[in-house]
């Protein structure tokens, strides 16, 4: 095929997956935390922007799934398997989970970004997904990148460049 | 939320934009010593995505002060500048070319960031009582916090910790700017009330009630 390799964009509250050689990405994540999950052998990796953790505590009845770790990261690895990867294979990357702003009030269930990294790595190992690598929480906005033919994870911010995990 | 609201629901809001803006334009006015302008607010409900890409997409860097509205009509506001325009202002105010950030450290400068959060506490606190003075409601900004980074992770950082986060918004989105073609400088305020805010609104003003 003469199709121009493709960067797959995912955007907030949104899951897509993406085979070598196209890659993956999702920008300005602040206290969302973006999950790749990957299979390396069959070069596919999927990528969710998860915003909050726990889609039973939503109050809206009317619920975008991809909006929530519990449920995101079902539809994802369903996707994953649909598109060939193999359960016993997957893996994972996490990057995200800041704290954007320094509120006065020391509201700790506030915290949103600790809470989806917990709800996000707690789900991870209810599906036995092992997580190989992450860049959590700190204060800055991250943009990420993801290669399924190299399984590394570009990850940008605005005072540090780029680094990969 | 009712996704649908009627031309006099439309008419009141862009009202209150103009109200609101038009008080905060005044204040920068009189800071800058220099003529502002306002362009006629409008009233969108988009999705979270939307609103980003208007900002001009997830990976532009703002410089946004939030606050946190308390009162009758709680809600969520935003005074959005881009990082050139902020230092513009920064360099107007204290006649002194600092950078927000510092080149080497990347830093941000204290300084300038200090004087982006009390400029944008002048023009938010004005926004406010002039909405506050129209709806005779009773509407208290929070202290203010100042985001300076990627508008994903800050636009969804100040609905996410402040507010409960629905996956539309109605925005009431207004544009205030000197016309200096050098040093122009342009901010942007949204205000999106919590779901629950809209009949108080409406009702405050007498047209609750659907056509």
């Amino acid at each position: 095929m003469n199709k121009h390799d493709q960067i797959i964009k995912v955007g907030i509250a949104d899951l897509n997956i993406a085979k070598a050689p196209d890659k993956i990405r999702t920008s300005g994540l602040g206290s969302c935390v973006g999950v790749i999950i990957y299979d390396e052998k069959m070069k596919l990796g999927g990528l969710a922007h998860i915003m909050l953790p726990d889609s039973q505590q939503a109050k809206l009845t009317n619920k975008n799934n991809y909006k929530y770790a519990d449920t995101a990261i079902q539809i994802l690895v369903k996707k994953m398997l649909r598109h060939g990867a193999r359960q016993f294979a997957l893996q994972a990357k996490l990057a995200g989970g800041a704290q954007m702003f320094k509120f006065a009030n020391g509201n700790d269930m506030m915290r949103i970004g600790p809470r989806n990294i917990a709800a996000v790595k707690k789900i991870l190992a209810q599906y036995r997904i092992p997580i190989i690598a992450a860049d959590v929480g700190g204060s800055s906005g991250r943009t990420i990148e993801f290669d399924p033919a190299t399984n590394r994870l570009k990850i940008r911010t605005v005072n540090k460049g780029e680094t990969f995990i | 939320m009712d996704m649908f609201l009627t031309s006099i629901q439309k008419d009141v809001l862009r009202e209150i934009g103009n109200i609101g803006a038009g008080n905060a334009a005044t204040s920068l006015s009189q800071l800058l010593q220099k003529k502002i302008d306002m362009e006629v607010p409008s009233i969108r409900i988009v999705a979270l995505n939307e609103l980003i890409e208007q900002i001009g997409g997830p990976e532009q860097i703002i410089a946004a002060t939030v606050f946190r509205v308390e009162g009758d009509a709680p809600g969520t506001v935003y005074f959005i500048m881009s990082i050139t325009e902020a230092e513009n202002l920064v360099h107007e105010l204290l006649h002194d070319n600092i950078s927000i950030f510092d080149s080497e450290t990347m830093k941000q400068n204290e300084m300038a960031t200090s004087v982006l959060k009390e400029i944008g506490n002048i023009l938010t606190g004005a926004y406010l009582s002039a909405l506050s003075d129209f709806t005779r409601l009773d509407m208290r900004p929070s202290i203010p916090y100042l985001g300076i980074d990627m508008a994903g992770a800050v636009i969804v950082d100040g609905l996410l910790e402040l507010s409960e986060v629905v996956d539309y918004a109605l925005i009431i989105d207004t544009k205030i700017s000197s016309n200096d073609p050098t040093n122009g400088i342009n901010g942007q305020f949204f205000y999106i009330p919590d779901a629950d805010s809209f009949n108080k609104l409406f009702s405050s003003l007498g047209i609750n009630g659907h056509e």
